[in-house]
C-alpha cells in the first residue's frame, strides 16, 4: 500500500481519534479520555515537526518520542500506523491475545521508542538520550509527553531538576493538561497551579498553547528550543476526551469503552466535526 | 573493593569507548579520578536515584554502557522499578553498583544494609547478579561487564577488603578457592569469603580435613549447569551476609540434588537495631568462622 509522505495535522488527528475509538471499543480497554485530549498534539508532532523515518524506524537521525502516559498508547499506535510504520489493518489486533500491541505502549511496535505503563519513567529517560545526543555532538532532539496527573510522581521533578544544570535545550517536554486524573480533577487531588511558574522557577523556558489549536501547537512547537541553553516545556491546555461529546471532561471515559452504539455516536461525531 | 573497581572501571573507559559512569552523589574520594578524565562520560545526578536509573536507561538505549554507582540500597531499592521497567524489560546495558553490601556500613545503621538485595535481584529478568568477595574478583567482575554489557547489578563490598585468592577471569560457574574435603563444600558469596577461609585454616589446624572453599562472585542467572561443580559434595554450607530469605543457601538447595544436604550462615531477617561495626554486627548475628565451623561438624539436617 502506497500512503503519502507528510498527512495534514487535520488530518491526522482525525484518523488518530477515529481508529484510537475503534481500537479501544473492541479492545473494551480504557483510557480513551486521555487519548483524545493528546490526540492533536501528536498529530502535529507526526505531521512534520519529529524528523520520523517510517521505512527505519530506527534511523540513527530520528528525534525521539518518549509517551510517557504509555496508557493512552492506542493514539500514539494509530498515529505510527498512518504514518506508514505498520500496516493500518494491525491496530485491529490491539490488545488481542497475541498481538504486540499492548495496551500500554510497548516498545516492541515500530516506532516505539520505550515501553512505559508505570507513570513517571518517561521524562528521566528521555532525559538520558538528550544527555547522550548532548555528550556525543548529535542534531536529533528528545521529546516526553506526559500526563497532568504524571506529575505527582517525584521521579519527573527529579529529572526537571537535572535537566537545565546541564542546558538540555535538546529535551521537550509537553504536558497534556487535561484537568483530570484517575479519582478526579487534578485541582482537587494535587493542584499543580501554578504549573507554568513552577517549571520556569525550575529553570525551564515555558510556553503555553490551545492543545486543540493546530497553529498554536504547529507555531511553538516550530520554535524549539523555546530559549537557547534551556529545556522546554509546552503545556498544552486540553479537555479530556476531545471532540466526542459524551466524553469531553467525563472521568468515567478514563475507564470506560465505548460499545457499539456509543461508538458510532462517537464516530458520527468525528465525521461531523474533524478537528 | 571500591577502590579496585573504579581504578578497573577506569582502565576498561580507556579502551572501552562506551563506558559511561553515572554517580548519585556519592563516592568522595573514589570517583575523582573517572570524572577527570573522561569529563565527556561521568554525570553526577544529584541525590536522585529514580532519575538516575531512569536517565541510565536513556543513555544506555543510545549506546552507552552505563555505571550507576552508589551507597547500599540507594541505587537499587530505591529505583527497583526503574531497573526493572527501564532497563531489565527493555534489556540495556546498565550496571547498578553498590557500594556496601551487607553489613558493611555497619554502625551507619539499617538504612546503609543492603541485606534484601540479592533475594530481590535475582528475580529480574535479563539480569546478571555479580557479587565479588575481594578485590580482585572485582576487577575481575568489571572486565566481564565491560566485554558483556547487559543489565545487571554489581554487589561491592566497601574498602580495606584484602586480596583473598588468585582468581581466575569471571565465569557463571563457583571458584574452587582451596581444594580440600571432597564431601563437604564451604560456598561463599561476597567478602565473606574471608570467613569461610578462616573456617577452613581453624579445621586444618584442630587437625581435620578442611573444606574445599568455593566462591560465588556470580550469582544470576544460575542453573543447574552453572552449579554443577557442587554436584560432587554430600553437604553443601553457604555463607552469606543477607538475610536468609532468598539468598544464596535457597538458591542452591532448588538448584543441587536433594541427596545433598544444604546449610549455611547468613543474617537473620529482622532489622538490625545493634550498633556496631560490620565484624560486631556479624558476629552478633552468628556470622563467624566458628559457627561456620559447627556447621562442618554437624550431623544434623536442621543445621
Amino acid at each position: 500500500m502506497v500512503r503519502p509522505l507528510m498527512i495534514p495535522s487535520t488530518d491526522l488527528a482525525a484518523g488518530i481519534r477515529h481508529h484510537a475509538l475503534r481500537m479501544v471499543s473492541a479492545a473494551n480497554a480504557s483510557h480513551i479520555g486521555g487519548v483524545l485530549s493528546m490526540a492533536d498534539t501528536l498529530a502535529v508532532l507526526y505531521s512534520g515537526i519529529l524528523k520520523v523515518f517510517p521505512d527505519q524506524p530506527d534511523h540513527p537521525d530520528r528525534d525521539r518520542f518518549i509517551l510517557s502516559k504509555g496508557h493512552c498508547c492506542a493514539g500514539v499506535y494509530a498515529a505510527l500506523a498512518l504514518r506508514g510504520f505498520f500496516p493500518l489493518s494491525e491496530l485491529d489486533s490491539y490488545g488481542m491475545d497475541g498481538s504486540r500491541l499492548m495496551t500500554h505502549i510497548s516498545h516492541k511496535v515500530p516506532g516505539v521508542e520505550f515501553s512505559t505503563g508505570s507513570l513517571g519513567h518517561g521524562l528521566p529517560f528521555a532525559l538520558g538520550k538528550a544527555l547522550a545526543a548532548r555528550r556525543k555532538g548529535l542534531p536529533w532532539r528528545s521529546f516526553a509527553l506526559l500526563s497532568d496527573g504524571e506529575l505527582d510522581e517525584g521521579s519527573n521533578w527529579e529529572a526537571i531538576l537535572l535537566a537545565p544544570q546541564h542546558q538540555l535545550d535538546n529535551l521537550v517536554l509537553i504536558i497534556d493538561y487535561n484537568k483530570i486524573q484517575s479519582l478526579g480533577a487534578v485541582s482537587e487531588v494535587i493542584e499543580l497551579e501554578p504549573l507554568r511558574a513552577k517549571l520556569e522557577a525550575f529553570r525551564w523556558a515555558v510556553r503555553e498553547v490551545d492543545g486543540h489549536n493546530h497553529a498554536e501547537l504547529h507555531a511553538a512547537l516550530s520554535s524549539l528550543p523555546f530559549s537557547k541553553g534551556q529545556p522546554s516545556c509546552l503545556i498544552t491546555h486540553t479537555t479530556k476526551g476531545k471532540g466526542v461529546d459524551y466524553m469531553e471532561n467525563q472521568i468515567a471515559w478514563h475507564y470506560r469503552a465505548p460499545n457499539a452504539d456509543l461508538l458510532a455516536k462517537a464516530l458520527a461525531q468525528l465525521e461531523q466535526n474533524p478537528s | 573493593m571500591r577502590t579496585a573497581f573504579i581504578e578497573e572501571l577506569t582502565a576498561q573507559a580507556r579502551i572501552n569507548p562506551a563506558i559511561f559512569l553515572v554517580v548519585g552523589d556519592l563516592g568522595y574520594s573514589v570517583i575523582e579520578p573517572f570524572a577527570a578524565e573522561f569529563p565527556d562520560r561521568f554525570l553526577n545526578a544529584g541525590v536522585a536515584e529514580q532519575n538516575m536509573a531512569g536517565l541510565a536507561a536513556g543513555l544506555a538505549s543510545e549506546g552507552f554502557h552505563v555505571f550507576t554507582y552508589s551507597i547500599a540500597n540507594f541505587p537499587t531499592l530505591r529505583c527497583l522499578e526503574q531497573i526493572r521497567n527501564d532497563i531489565c524489560y527493555h534489556n540495556l546495558p546498565v550496571t547498578s553498583v553498590a557500594v556496601g553490601a551487607g553489613l558493611a556500613y555497619g554502625n551507619l545503621g539499617y538504612s546503609h544494609h543492603a541485606v534484601q538485595d540479592i533475594a530481590i535481584f535475582r528475580t529480574l529478568p535479563n539480569l546478571r547478579l555479580l557479587s565479588p568477595a575481594d578485590p580482585g574478583e572485582a576487577r575481575g567482575a568489571v572486565q566481564w561487564l565491560s566485554a558483556n554489557p547487559c543489565p545487571s547489578y554489581l554487589r561491592l563490598g566497601k574498602a580495606g577488603e584484602k586480596h583473598l585468592y588468585s582468581s581466575p577471569p569471571l565465569s557463571p560457574n563457583p571458584v574452587v578457592v582451596q581444594q580440600g574435603n571432597p564431601d563437604v563444600a564451604l560456598v561463599a558469596t561476597g567478602s565473606v569469603l574471608s570467613i569461610a577461609l578462616d573456617a577452613a585454616a581453624l579445621e586444618s589446624a584442630a587437625g581435620r580435613p578442611a573444606p574445599t572453599v568455593f566462591s560465588m562472585p556470580w550469582l544470576n542467572p544460575a542453573s543447574t549447569a552453572t552449579t554443577a561443580a557442587l554436584r560432587s559434595f554430600k553437604h553443601v554450607i553457604c555463607l552469606e551476609e543477607h538475610i536468609r530469605e532468598g539468598g544464596l543457601r535457597e538458591m542452591l538447595a532448588s538448584l543441587l540434588p536433594r541427596s545433598i544436604r544444604v546449610s549455611g550462615l547468613a543474617l537473620p531477617s529482622d532489622a538490625t537495631v545493634a550498633v556496631g561495626s560490620q565484624n560486631f554486627l556479624r558476629a552478633a548475628a552468628g556470622l563467624t568462622a566458628t559457627h561456620a565451623q559447627q556447621l562442618i561438624l554437624s550431623r544434623d539436617d536442621d543445621a
